[in-house]
């Protein structure tokens, strides 16, 4: 037996509601983030991922609220990500129960925050969320923000060593030209970021059939994150695990 | 009544909610008044072991950790936790640690740090806190561990890269270098099985 590759729904939220929706457009209720939790927990996930899109600070207590309700019922690890801005949102966060914190354009913005939430947390708690897209960068790979919509000119993997080297803990690798296409991860991508970092690496973006997930696990993912193949029920947890064993992965069943 | 010790370091609301889970009553505390006299004592630990250490200090811990040995009454330490009841740690140019467990916490020889995710834990016969679990799989995170068995001790191991010790327990004193507060219903086990030997 190994390390156990992981399983990780990720559930948008917006003033402590889950939503769903295309590139954070046409957003639908889709329930109370507390029940989904249980229900994904129960199902066999290994950890939980919560993007919170909460357009304001009014709604961004909700989810301190409603991260806390968490907590007190799913006894699996929680990564929160959306909207960290500084030290303090991380020390909120991690009080209110989240164990991780997922940063992105704030880093982006100044990568000092990087080391100032490190220095204070330890990098295990902080998730490197990164946003690639093709384009004309060094790499081949360019960090967007807002969605992939909002191109910031820097590339990828210089981003990725950065903040490395200033101490992150994991890194969440979403694809911006596979998200929402269900065409599959971006395994050329995975391969190359595999090779510059030290950190287990999480996969996102494009889940659509099966063969997706042990597809990235092959090209070098620690762990699969995937949001609306589950949501929309195309399959479970528990399948998406089984067929990983069937191609040799440890997983935890 | 169970003391969660209040250092400065750590999730204490997770450990006091798994605990509440499996029917335990805890306090959150650094009075060392109610940590000498309850009847187990929870010592949590996340970020760097020299930092943990110089809370621990700082705040009184480490003299009611030293307390609690003399008096033989039941503790457990939780990752960090853990790491501090050892004899030093390398992490950051090294620090001495409360040394009730002989041995050094090392960097974890692996390609990729840190050690995160679930992984499987293998116990002896004699373990108390694994009865039941044997094999089963707990959440870690951690780049450092001690690798060397402790003497006289019941000493449950992982393997990432190389072996190391996911937990000790010897006399009152335990420790798990994994998270037992979000591994689930292995983890709820596990803190039923400490809680109900106190």
């Amino acid at each position: 037996m190994t390390l156990s590759k992981r399983v990780i729904p990720c559930l948008d939220v917006a003033a402590g509601r889950v939503v769903k929706g295309v590139n954070f457009q046409n957003l639908v209720d889709a329930g109370d983030p507390v029940e989904l939790a249980k229900i994904y927990g129960d199902a066999g996930a290994d950890e939980l991922t919560f993007l919170d899109i909460s357009a304001s600070v009014e709604d961004r207590s909700t989810t301190l609220e409603m991260v806390s309700r968490t907590a007190e019922q799913v006894f699996i690890p929680l990564t929160v990500g959306g909207g960290i801005r500084e030290v303090a949102d991380v020390d909120r966060l991690l009080r209110a129960g989240a164990d991780k914190v997922g940063v992105n354009t704030a880093a982006i913005a100044r990568p000092e925050l990087i080391n100032e939430i490190a220095d204070r947390f330890g990098n295990q708690v902080l998730v490197l969320s990164v946003d690639a897209r093709r384009g004309s960068t060094l790499s081949g790979f360019e960090v967007t923000t807002h969605g992939g919509r909002t191109g910031t000119g820097i590339d990828a993997f210089t981003w990725i060593e950065e903040a490395s080297a200033r101490g992150i803990g994991e890194i969440l690798l979403n694809s911006m030209d596979a998200d929402g296409t269900r065409a599959g991860y971006d395994t050329e991508m995975i391969r190359q970021v595999r090779e510059i970092t030290h950190v287990p690496l999480i996969a996102s973006g494009g889940a659509g059939k099966l063969a997706d997930f042990s597809a990235a696990l092959a090209a070098g993912a620690d762990a699969l994150l995937a949001a609306s193949v589950f949501h929309f029920q195309t399959f479970t947890i528990g399948e998406v695990k089984a067929d990983l064993a069937r191609h040799g992965y440890s997983v935890r069943l | 009544m169970i003391a969660i010790l209040d250092y400065g370091s750590g999730n204490l609301r997770s450990a006091q909610r798994a605990f509440a889970l499996t029917g335990h009553e805890t306090i959150v505390t650094s009075d060392p008044n109610i940590c000498l006299a309850s009847e187990g004592l929870v010592v949590p630990g996340v970020g760097a072991y020299g930092a943990c250490m110089e809370q621990l200090v700082a705040t009184g811990g480490r003299a009611i950790i030293d307390a609690r040995v003399a008096a033989q009454k039941p503790m457990i330490g939780i990752c960090v936790g853990m790491q501090i009841l050892f004899t030093n740690g390398t992490e950051k140019g090294g620090h001495d640690g409360v040394g009730i467990f002989a041995g050094a916490v090392s960097q974890i020889d692996a390609p990729i740090l840190p050690h995160i995710g679930w992984n499987n834990v293998r116990s002896e016969i004699s373990s108390i806190l694994l009865q039941g679990l044997q094999d089963e799989s707990f959440y870690f995170v951690h780049s450092f561990a001690a690798k060397s068995a402790v003497a006289d001790a019941s000493n449950s191991w992982c393997t990432y890269g190389e072996e190391f010790l996911a937990a000790v327990e010897r006399g009152p004193v335990s420790a798990v270098q994994f998270h037992p507060e979000k591994s689930g219903a292995a983890g709820a086990r596990l803190i039923s099985n400490w809680a109900e030997t106190l």
